[in-house]
């Protein structure tokens, strides 16, 4: 039994690999917050969001529009989801408490006795699971869902329920113990099975004398604790593969709980999010995810989920078409909002390919199947390399895990050194990256670089610039313009002079 | 009456690891001689012999032979051994027989008769199987040595005699019989039943089948390792006992088998078993060293001439330790032609002047044991003695001085040692002043030279390096693009003790030049 909504035939992992680079898209994109803000206190929920965003550039185009239409049902149905979701965490809780007490796990009685305990706490969250399939399967349309129901109908009929509440009851081994033995190594008994007692036709009489065959029979003295616990031990013993039995069933209705827990989580997140963005006023829409080698990315009034989180307020979008285009150049005075706008790029394109809505008006982009980020870092710590030395090894490993579908988000880099060689080497590199149609948003100070790429008029180039205006407000629009050529160095000269 | 032992065939086989049966081995171990320990050969003894305490080996590993016929005898057999196949089937061989030999000690510990009865008839089932087995697995190799070869006789005759055969027929019978056996037990509050066996219906299965739906991977296992003691327990013994009553038939064969083969296991056999360990022991040691590229080679015997070579020698011990810690071992190569006899080594410390000494030592005693040695291609001595002199620690309860100890150890050498034997010395004489260093040393390399035996000598005296023309002096060299770096090779030429200060000083850039261009005027 699978719940598949995260995928059509497979179910989501959470011990999935995710990008080699994960640490540091956490960081450069600020993801934490948008994974506290999905979770609302709920640790598991930012830990499956976590791994469902981080892992969505390994998702094709049919996996995103299927989370899309689950989603889409779940915010009509948001508090049947909520209620799916509390089952399922209420079985594992109860789970969880009737392992913790006992956990005297070396005895197969016991053993025996706490799975029958937990077989009937899951029977009856197995039991609501069904009613909310009877009753409201028809709320939804999205093909995930109605699969699921469909499923849960089918497997969880009353047959079911009938065998297992039978076997529970002929578990609880009220009528004696029959168990059958070979001789091992020294003629000690070996192999000990538990047998049900033959069909409830024959008598109880000819149970225990089988006409048949001869039985030879001793009893142990009522004062010899040494052989009843010897007694007691042979019992284990035989009951030790059907306790492992059931245990182990109940540890994979249990896996089922969870593996529906996780996959909700993730439509809980997105359920939590969803909410607190529209309370902002901010704007949310389905992404048009789009094939790869179409080399599309253009969006109407763009947010950074992330900033909207922080400040819990409206901010301002920004609209680019750079559809085919292969470098975005960004320049501009600082605290003018180009790094939000990058952040925003990075965030949009991992919401989208996990299958969730953007902060954006409309929102298409080619899927990436690695996004990168080279932001400008803190003096190293360890103090193991020197600061350009740290750059380049960064800028090393994101080109040993480069694929031709590949987004570099470049935030600053190479400043560490002057901009005469900041700038060779940024344009040696960003020069291989568009010639390998790597897609390039690049923020700089580096007007030597920028300017000698603008100055080439290349087709699949364009270039944005923000502003800094005397005004309150935290972020503005960049603009398609030329890059800003920043004259400190002038202006101090003409203001000492 | 014990009709499995005194077995007369006409077999000329006596031991795997003598011709003959003259060779009287003490059962006791030896102690390690002291140029074990010089020469780190009991480490490697102790590596080659641990887990195999069993067969008492060393005591094979400190009897170095002194006749040349022995050695080809073993050298044959270990290059039969060479035979990964041969190998294996040998160790599956020595594997039942340890199964079989741990059977018959845990039987020693048994009270109850049926309990103690069965395992000595699984004992004598495991011995079958491993005799039938080697008889089958030898006899499909291409073996070539004149050691095995003769076993393979021995054991082929064996294996058809009439007692082996009637042995395997009835282990295998009543063992059969028990196997068969199954029997069910229903217990009512402190009454047990034993009873026959009418196939009932395993309830795991059921349950198993029940929540089949809800299967997703890999989940803990509940079941409970249920190690049963051998040694049964009281409840347990009244259910066999009724059980036994159940089987009455099966029960008595057993008892009768447990009387007449009492003695079953062939004597040849038996020893055969421990003693290829010491082929095997040493053949699984090389295989850490041949798996990382090392090679070993079957040494040629210079006697009675003393010329002698080997090339991409290392030192076990060290190498052993070396490969664990992945790091990298240097090979050397040395030779010894005409008059030449002593090896002078000299440079700096660090710089595997001793393991050189003791890689020398290693060969030459592993060579005496008619065993594999380490190298592309040896020629070496087989000695009538080895003695080393190494630096000791002082002793306090020596009335001598360390200086006068010293003498007495090496005067003791000297009473002994003939021109066959082997010397190794490394640093002596040293706790005195140079001049009376030099002075002593020299008279001692006299001596040496006197009685024209092999030696190598391990010094900082660079007086002793040319000597004579019986000495060569070998050096340990430097990296030349680095000349900081030891390479811990060692290689023919003059001694020179300044060599290693001044690489330090050039890894520095501290040289005279180099300073020169550093410091701007």
């Amino acid at each position: 039994m699978k719940a598949f909504l995260m995928f059509e035939n497979s179910n989501f992992s959470m011990q999935q690999k995710l990008p080699w680079n994960e640490k540091a898209l956490i960081q450069d994109l600020e993801l934490n917050t948008l994974f506290n803000g999905m979770a609302q206190g709920d640790n598991f929920i930012a830990e499956v969001a976590m791994k469902a965003v981080l892992s969505g550039v390994y998702n094709d185009v049919n996996t995103i529009l299927y989370r899309q239409n689950i989603l889409k049902d779940s915010l009509i149905n948001a508090s049947i989801i909520k209620k799916m979701y509390k089952i399922s965490v209420e079985a594992i809780e109860s789970n969880k408490k009737s392992y913790l007490s006992e956990f005297s796990l070396c005895y197969p009685t016991t053993t025996l006795q706490n799975a029958v305990g937990v077989m009937q706490l899951f029977v009856k969250f197995l039991q609501q699971l069904r009613t909310i399939a009877d009753n409201y399967s028809d709320n939804f349309h999205s093909e995930g869902f109605t699969m699921l129901f469909a499923m849960l109908k089918r497997e969880l009929d009353d047959e079911f329920f009938n065998r297992v509440k039978n076997h529970l009851q002929e578990l609880k081994l009220e009528n004696g113990i029959l168990l059958s033995a070979g001789l091992g190594k020294g003629n000690t008994g070996t192999h000990l099975i538990l047998h049900r007692f033959l069909v409830k036709r024959e008598s109880w009489f000819r149970r225990l004398f089988p006409k048949k065959s001869s039985s030879y029979s001793f009893s142990i003295y009522h004062k010899d604790d040494r052989g009843m616990r010897i007694l007691s031990d042979m019992k284990g013993e035989g009951v030790n593969l059907v306790a492992n039995a059931l245990a182990q069933s109940a540890d994979h209705i249990n896996s089922f709980f969870t593996m529906l827990q996780t996959e909700l989580a993730f439509y809980m997140g997105c359920l939590n999010l969803h909410e607190q963005l529209t309370q902002m006023g901010e704007p949310t829409s389905f992404p048009s995810p789009l094939a790869k080698e179409l080399h599309k990315h253009s969006f109407e009034e763009l947010h950074d989920t992330c900033l909207a989180l922080t400040l819990k307020q409206k901010t301002v979008g920004n609209t680019t078409n750079a559809d085919d285009k292969t470098l975005v150049l960004i320049t501009g005075a600082n605290k003018g909002g180009k790094s939000t706008y990058l952040r925003s790029i990075g965030l949009s394109q991992l919401m989208m390919q996990c299958g969730m809505f953007v902060s954006a008006i409309t929102y298409q982009s080619s899927l990436c199947d690695s996004l990168n980020t080279h932001f400008k870092r803190e003096e190293d710590i360890t103090m193991k390399s020197g600061k350009l030395d740290e750059e380049l090894s960064r800028m090393n490993d994101i080109i040993n895990h480069l694929t031709p579908s590949s987004i570099v988000l470049f935030n600053e880099s190479f400043a560490a050194t002057n901009e005469r060689e900041g700038s060779e080497i940024a344009r040696q590199i960003v020069n291989a990256l568009l010639e390998k149609r790597i897609q390039v948003f690049f923020v700089t100070h580096l007007y030597d670089f920028a300017n000698s790429i603008y100055v080439r008029k290349l087709a699949n180039v364009i270039s944005l610039r923000a502003e800094r205006q005397n005004d309150t407000s935290r972020t503005f629009r960049l603009i398609e313009a030329e890059p800003l050529k920043t004259s400190y160095g002038e202006d101090l000269y003409n203001k000492i002079f | 009456m014990t009709p499995t032992s005194n077995y007369s065939f006409p077999m000329t086989f006596h031991s795997i690891l003598h011709k003959s049966v003259n060779v009287i081995i003490k059962e006791k171990t030896p102690v390690a001689p002291d140029f074990l320990v010089d020469l780190n050969l009991d480490q490697i003894i102790n590596t080659i012999t641990t887990g195999k305490e069993e067969y008492n080996l060393k005591q094979y590993y400190f009897t170095p032979l002194s006749d040349l016929d022995i050695i080809r005898y073993r050298h044959e057999i270990l290059q039969d051994l060479e035979n990964p196949i041969l190998f294996e089937y040998l160790k599956s061989f020595a594997a039942g027989m340890r199964a079989m030999r741990e059977d018959l000690v845990q039987k020693e510990k048994l009270y109850y008769k049926y309990q103690y009865k069965q395992l000595f008839l699984d004992s004598a089932k495991i011995y079958c199987e491993a005799v039938k087995t080697l008889g089958d697995d030898l006899s499909e190799v291409n073996l070539k040595s004149q050691g095995l070869l003769s076993f393979l006789e021995y054991l082929k005759n064996y294996i058809q005699s009439h007692s082996f055969t009637k042995l395997c027929a009835e282990t295998n019978k009543i063992i059969n019989d028990l196997s068969t056996i199954r029997y069910c037990l229903t217990f009512t509050d402190l009454q047990v039943e034993v009873h026959k066996y009418e196939s009932e219906t395993d309830f795991s299965t059921e349950i198993e089948e029940a929540f089949a739906k809800f299967k997703q991977g890999a989940v803990s296992d509940y079941k409970v390792k249920y190690s049963h003691l051998l040694k049964m327990n009281h409840v347990e013994a009244k259910i066999l006992e009724r059980v036994a009553m159940l089987y009455p038939n099966i029960f008595m064969d057993l008892d009768t088998f447990c009387v007449e083969y009492l003695d079953y296991a062939d004597k040849t056999i038996v020893i055969f078993d421990r003693e290829i360990q010491f082929y095997i022991s040493y053949l699984e040691y090389l295989a850490i060293f041949k798996q990382e590229g090392f090679k070993f080679c079957y040494p040629e015997f210079s006697n009675p001439q003393k010329g002698v070579y080997d090339y991409e020698v290392f030192d076990l011990a060290l190498s052993y330790k070396l490969i664990n810690e992945k790091s990298s071992v240097v090979l050397n190569d040395f030779y010894l032609e005409n008059k030449e006899r002593i090896l002078v080594v000299s440079g700096p410390n660090q710089g595997g002047k001793t393991t050189f000494a003791r890689t020398f030592g290693q060969l030459f005693y592993l060579a005496s044991l008619g065993l594999q040695v380490p190298g592309r291609k040896a020629q070496l001595f087989l000695f009538d003695n080895l003695f080393t002199h190494f630096e000791k620690e002082e002793n306090i309860q020596n009335l001598h001085s360390k200086l006068e100890d010293e003498l007495v150890r090496i005067h003791d050498i000297f009473d002994q040692a003939t021109p066959d034997s082997i010397i190794i010395m490394n640093e002596i004489l040293t706790s005195t002043t140079l001049q009376d260093a030099v002075f002593l040393n020299k008279k001692i390399m006299e001596k040496i030279i006197q009685l024209d035996l092999l030696c190598v000598w391990v010094t900082f005296i660079d007086e002793l390096a040319s000597f004579s023309e019986k000495t060569v002096s070998v050096v340990t060299s430097v990296v030349p693009e680095n000349t900081a770096l030891r390479t811990y090779k060692i290689v023919r030429g003059p001694a020179n003790g300044l060599a290693y200060t001044l690489s330090m000083v050039e890894k520095y850039q501290l040289t005279y030049e180099v300073l020169n261009q550093r410091i701007k005027s």
